[in-house]
């Protein structure tokens, strides 16, 4: 078992089948469209909410997703959960599949997830230290000892056991929450934790309180995760890699700094316009990116971010530019600006090898 | 310039099997056309402000005293039948969990329809109109369609705009924002902000905005009070509490930000953790996580002192230091 400092018993943890070159979490063309109600004479449409998107997670690596509101990170993160079927594409869990090597229990166990909302995600009627306790029972563990490892994960947490464990959901405030979410989460042994917007809900001093519990989480218990926020500071502070997605797909991906310092895509550098500014007399006047988040409904052709792309040419339109690779350290992005030799105005000469 | 909100010495505390005392001798008042920012931690009282101002919190237990004047109107001896046309028409609120205020089985048309009818006694053919009308105002393309829409079938932004047009539906005086951009993306958020920014200039709304963000505080407020444990330890201009804060908990949130924070280095944070509010304060409640903390900190509950024009803090070190003679 690993060497955590729990004075308390917890579940044995997934074990480590793949060794350290397995990437813990590997994803293939993931894909998931909603069909959606049309008028009454309407046709049929589907929402893409997750569109043909491949990525991998190795161990101890923490994974980035950021992207507009709509853009199929949650979705992307419930079916990597199967909590719902996916349409087409392979999750593959330390080299293992669902329903292959791996069963649905064991997958749920391994990768846990800590939701957005933290109030929809509690059960009411719980204590507080009931609901951590719960996941446990259901695997087997008794009443007595997975109430012990409830209040030993609250403290971890920073909420004080004897001031929360027999509260509600509705008698503490958001942050509390979400520290139970988190707690929750831990209480099954996974190795990954997937936190869709875990902090974002949070005051700047508890965020950084909650920052900090992850890391040493994550160290305390050889911890993999990955990290969905639209806090673009927190997603540069905590990831190694990131993911950018639009529209259901991933447009550009690589180590954080690279994207940050050369974004690439010109959404990842709209999206990064639009941090609000540090400075009173220096307010944002316009959005970088004007209209609203668009919706997955029947989406663009080709690049899907041309209606909205200030360098957008005729090509664009046409076929999806395909993710490229920019440098040898795993910077790649999808955009026609970034292949050599596409025929966009701006694409670099395509070289002779 | 007039106060449409004067609240002075609120104090609420929730009964039952604990006690809270979740909001401890707070004033504030808000001027016609004014964004006063509430800022603050996790649990120090601003929703629960929030909600006193409109009346929402379970009556049963919950102890109330102080006064919560808006508009002229002593809010806390409104009856039912008042309070029903109060809210709505006078103060609107909007959350920050969506799904406290959008009803999950009911469409966006539907719920605002309601909304109208309920709080101006409108037909419902009226109140469709007007949905159509407040979809248009919030900017949610093809509003037409949209109306027929259920909460979960949008996305997060566009939850978030149904949210606003619900609550300004019946063009309410008085907007309460609670978080309601906290849990958006980048670019929703600055798109949001910038719209709440325009319909308060075109509704000539008063808004208290509640967040944990300085830097959404810096895109919309005029002014900013700084909450903790249930009091407002600081208030002022933007810039000020921006450039200068006095408070050392203010000045400790405004440190603790992972903007520029390398990756693997410890961030910044305030030791400790807020008071449970199990018992009302009698001396600074931020003592104990305090560098500057002395002696006379825990004698007496420091009074508000202030600082400069419509500038005040809740701390000793902000007391006037008496001249040697
Ligand atoms: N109905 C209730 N019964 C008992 N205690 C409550 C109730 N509602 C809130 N509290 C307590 O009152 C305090 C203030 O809560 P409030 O929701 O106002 O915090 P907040 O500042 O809005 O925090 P957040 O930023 O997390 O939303 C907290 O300690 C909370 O646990
Ligand atoms: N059950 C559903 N039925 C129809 N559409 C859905 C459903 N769930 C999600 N969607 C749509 O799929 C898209 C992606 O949603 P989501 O993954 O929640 O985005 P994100 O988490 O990036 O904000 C959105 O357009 C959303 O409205
Ligand atoms: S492929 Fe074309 S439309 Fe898409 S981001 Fe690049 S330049 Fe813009
Ligand atoms: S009153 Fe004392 S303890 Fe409280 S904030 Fe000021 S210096 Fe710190
Ligand atoms: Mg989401
Ligand atoms: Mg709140």
């Amino acid at each position: 078992m690993s060497e955590t400092n729990l004075s308390v018993a917890m579940l044995e943890p997934i074990e480590d089948l793949g060794g350290v070159a397995q990437p813990l979490l590997q994803v293939n063309g993931l894909t998931k469209h909603f069909p959606v109600r049309g008028g009454l004479f309407a046709a049929k449409r589907t929402v893409r909410a997750v569109d043909n998107v491949s990525f991998s997670v190795a161990k101890g690596e923490t994974v980035g997703i950021v992207g507009e509101s709509g853009c199929g990170k949650s979705t992307t993160a419930r079916l990597l959960m199967h909590l719902m079927p996916r349409d087409t594409g392979d999750i593959i869990y330390d080299g293992m599949s669902v329903g292959q090597s791996l069963s649905l229990r064991e997958l749920r166990r391994g990768m846990q997830m800590v939701f957005q909302d933290s109030y929809a995600s509690l059960n009411p009627r719980l204590t507080i230290e009931e609901s951590i306790a719960f996941g446990p029972k259901v695997h087997g563990m008794a009443d007595g000892a997975a109430r012990a490892l409830a209040r030993e994960l609250l403290g971890k947490v920073g909420l004080v056991p004897a001031n929360f464990a027999n509260r509600y959901p509705h008698e503490i405030s958001g942050g509390q929450r979400q520290r139970v979410n988190i707690a929750r989460a831990l209480a099954l042994s996974p190795r990954l934790v997937i936190l869709d917007e875990a902090v974002s809900a949070l005051d700047k001093s508890v965020e950084a309180q909650v920052l900090n519990l992850l890391a040493d989480l994550k160290r305390e218990f050889g911890l993999t995760y990955l990290f969905i926020s639209h806090d673009l500071n927190v997603v540069r502070y905590i990831s190694d890699r990131v993911l950018v997605m639009y529209l259901g797909e991933v447009v550009e991906l690589g180590p954080v700094d690279q994207v940050w310092d050369q974004p690439a895509h010109p959404y990842t550098r709209a999206l990064l316009a639009a941090m609000p500014s540090s400075d009173p007399d220096r307010r944002t006047e316009t959005p970088p990116i004007t209209g609203d988040p668009p919706n997955p409904i029947d989406p663009p052709s080709g690049c899907r971010f041309h209606t909205r792309c200030p360098f957008a040419e005729p090509l664009c339109a046409n076929a999806t530019p395909k993710l490229t690779a920019l440098d040898r350290m795993g910077h790649e992005a999808a955009c026609y600006m970034a292949i050599p030799g596409s025929g966009h105005s701006r694409a670099p000469k395509e070289e002779t090898v | 310039m007039t106060k449409l909100v004067e609240i002075s010495g609120l104090n609420i505390r929730f009964t039952g099997e604990r006690t809270v005392y979740a909001v401890n001798d707070l004033s504030l008042s808000l001027g016609d056309g004014e964004v006063l920012g509430l800022l603050g931690e996790s649990g120090s009282g601003k929703s629960v402000t929030l909600r006193a101002l409109m009346r929402l919190l379970p009556k049963k237990r919950t102890q109330i005293t102080g006064k919560v004047n808006v508009m002229g109107r002593d809010v806390l001896a409104m009856n039912e039948e008042q309070l029903s046309s109060f809210r709505g028409q006078t103060v609107s609120m909007i959350f920050q969990e969506p799904a406290l205020a959008l009803d999950p089985v009911y469409t966006i048309g539907a719920q605002i329809a309601e909304s109208v009818v309920r709080h101006e006694g409108k037909s419902y053919a009226e109140g469709r109109a007007r949905a159509l009308e407040m979809l248009d105002v919030v900017r949610i393309p093809s509003a037409k369609r949209r109306l027929d829409a259920y909460p979960h079938e949008m996305s997060g932004g566009m939850r978030q705009r149904a949210m606003i047009a619900l609550a300004l539906a019946c063009r309410p005086k008085i907007l309460l924002a609670d978080e309601p951009t906290t849990a958006l993306d980048a670019t929703v958020q600055i798109q949001i902000l910038l719209l709440l920014r325009e319909l308060q200039r075109e509704f000539g709304m008063s808004v208290i905005f509640v967040t944990h963000d300085i830097g959404v505080a810096i895109e919309i407020c005029d002014r900013v009070a700084v909450m903790y444990a249930g009091q407002i330890v600081e208030q002022g201009t933007l810039r000020d509490i921006v450039r200068s804060p006095v408070h050392p908990y203010a000045k400790g949130l405004l440190a603790s930000t992972v903007h520029g924070a390398k990756r693997g280095q410890r961030l910044e944070t305030i030791p400790g953790t807020p008071p449970s509010l199990g018992e009302r304060p009698h001396n600074c409640s931020f003592a104990p996580r305090c560098a500057a903390a002395q002696p006379r900190c825990l004698e007496q509950l420091p009074g508000n002192v202030d600082v400069g024009p419509g500038r005040a803090a809740r701390c000793v070190l902000a007391e006037p230091v008496t001249a040697l003679s």
